[in-house]
């Protein structure tokens, strides 16, 4: 063998219950945009094609909503811990420029997750909570007779604008996988490239390799 | 001499052409129509609360034209029967005993609740389903159940609490100003079987002709705020009353006095709305793909990868 190329460092990343509940979540968040979009375009009503019709995508929407809530509270927990703000965070949001142009060498190391996935933590978290809350109250067959009219007019406009919201922080979060190359096996095989972890997220390196994460 | 004809013809038997139908749609929801080639006359059901006895004769005449059957009720104190408009009570008379406070009269106020066929149908902008409910130039604000999904919106559209989700079929349910008997000529199966005339059916223009003689009449007898029910907040509608006590419709089992689309379905259904959640994700997305073109990717170096090998074994020594 020659001596450049040798194999690249492995690092663990994300255990298989985080990856499941990950793709349980990514997957019903599509079906979710897919079939609240044919709800809420009515140029995209087409879409229900999808699940069967109109009544399936109906009947299933809000189940999926339930499967998402219930995939993210499993990343909650186990993401809560490292997703607490941190001075470097703040340094994080201060540099923009750095940020988006990838000049990791300006800015401090950062821990298992930077600024930008916390608050992307965070951000769903509550407009989960929000989207949960407002849908369960427009659930026509279960809780339909439960509140008010008034109320499902205000839990509806919510509904619609928090998704469309969280769509937004959906395209951003997976632009980044596209971005960072590497990152995508994280959530695949659970693991990544000694590299990757050096370039942008040192300090997490640092305490793996130490034992402590 | 009634203005129009109380008793309308016997429907043809033979050769029933449909006065009206699918080329008549001013709106369709969740879709656009073309713009109809005529204008139907307007017509509306006019409910005289002042002739109403209570028989409920009306109510047993919509089961019955509409073949639904209702469960034997149980009294929950009130006239009321059933209690509420249901998936197949399409329409309910609801009681009031008011004592009015100048003549400390003991009033019975019977009003025929049901769909008021607004001008500016809030079920059907709410709706998300193309063709689950129409408008007919007419005026018939209809449900047609084959493309009606069951999400309700419908029910928080409506300014008059009147759709309402069957549990059996999952499809939205309520008054057809029946539809299917006006497209052959008739009057709706309540306003025939009404043995006061209380419930009469015709032109719009005729009815408000009507409705103007019976108000004089009223305020000749001591109601001086007779009036019709026609709220300008949904654009008028095709069932009016004739209320004694127009200046205070909520008497009337809560009747609003001012109509109108709640502002929150207006945001919700806008089209505004909409081209702004739409321009938002095109914006995000082209932010994307040009942050990935501008400055991606953001690769780690063989550097990098030197550097994680030297601390990862600087642990193994």
């Amino acid at each position: 063998m020659s001596a450049e190329r040798h194999a690249v460092s492995t690092i663990k990343r994300h255990p298989l219950d985080v990856r499941i509940a990950h793709w349980v979540a990514a997957i019903s968040f599509i079906l979710l945009g897919l079939s609240g979009f044919a709800l809420f375009f009515p140029g995209f009503f087409f879409m229900t094609a999808l699940f069967g019709g109109g009544e399936t995508a109906r009947f299933l929407h809000p189940w999926l909503g339930l499967a998402l809530v219930l995939s993210y509270l499993v990343l909650f927990v186990r993401f809560v811990g490292s997703c607490l703000w941190k001075r470097e965070d703040t340094i994080w949001i201060l540099r923009p420029s750095d940020v988006l142009s990838g000049r990791e060498e300006n800015l401090p190391e950062f821990g298992k997750f930077i600024a930008g996935q916390k608050l992307y933590f965070w951000g769903m978290a509550l407009l989960f909570a929000v989207l949960l809350v407002s849908g369960v109250i427009i659930w026509q067959a279960y809780f339909g007779s439960l509140t008010s009219i008034a109320l499902q007019r205000i839990a509806a406009l919510t509904h619609s604008i928090f998704a469309v919201l969280a769509v937004l922080g959906f395209v951003i979060h997976v632009h980044m996988v596209t971005w960072e190359p590497g990152t995508l096996r994280a959530m695949i095989s659970g693991t990544v490239t000694g590299g990757w972890a050096w370039k942008h997220h040192r300090k997490w390196l640092r305490e793996v390799v130490a034992g402590k994460n | 001499m009634a203005l129009f004809e109380f008793e309308l013809p016997p429907p043809p038997t033979k050769d029933l052409k449909p006065l009206f139908g699918e080329q008549d749609l001013v709106r369709r929801s969740a879709s656009s129509v073309p713009e109809p080639a005529r204008k139907l006359t307007e017509v509306a059901k006019l409910i005289d609360v002042s002739k109403c006895i209570g028989c409920k004769a009306c109510q047993a005449a919509c089961l019955e034209w509409n073949d639904e059957r209702i469960p034997v009720g149980e009294n929950v104190g009130v006239y009321d029967n059933p209690p509420d408009l249901t998936p197949s009570m399409f329409t309910v008379m609801r009681f009031t005993e008011w004592v009015n406070p100048q003549t400390q009269d003991l009033e019975w106020l019977i009003r025929k609740d049901g769909c008021m066929h607004c001008a500016d149908p809030g079920c059907l902008k709410a709706c998300p389903a193309p063709g689950a409910i129409v408008q007919y130039s007419n005026g018939i604000v209809d449900f047609n159940h084959e493309n009606c999904i069951g999400c309700g919106y419908c029910v928080d559209g409506c300014p008059f609490n009147i759709p309402r989700i069957s549990q059996v079929d999952h499809k939205a349910h309520k008054c057809t100003l029946c539809s299917d008997r006006v497209a052959v000529g008739q009057g709706p199966a309540c306003a025939k079987a009404c043995p006061t005339h209380a419930i009469v059916f015709g032109t719009k223009e005729e009815m408000k002709q009507h409705a103007a003689e019976r108000i004089k009449d009223l305020k000749s007898r001591g109601f001086a705020t007779a009036g019709l029910y026609d709220p300008p907040g949904v654009k008028g509608t095709h069932v009016m009353y004739v209320l004694h006590h127009a200046d205070q419709p909520e008497l009337y089992s809560g009747l609003p006095k001012d109509p109108s689309i709640s502002p929150f379905v207006s945001i919700w259904k806008s089209a505004a709305k909409r081209y702004a959640s739409l321009a938002a994700m095109a914006a995000v997305v082209f932010a994307m793909v040009f942050h990935q073109v501008a400055a991606g990717p953001n690769r780690s170096s063989d550097e990098d990868e030197e550097n994680a090998r030297k601390l990862i074994e600087g642990r193994d020594k």
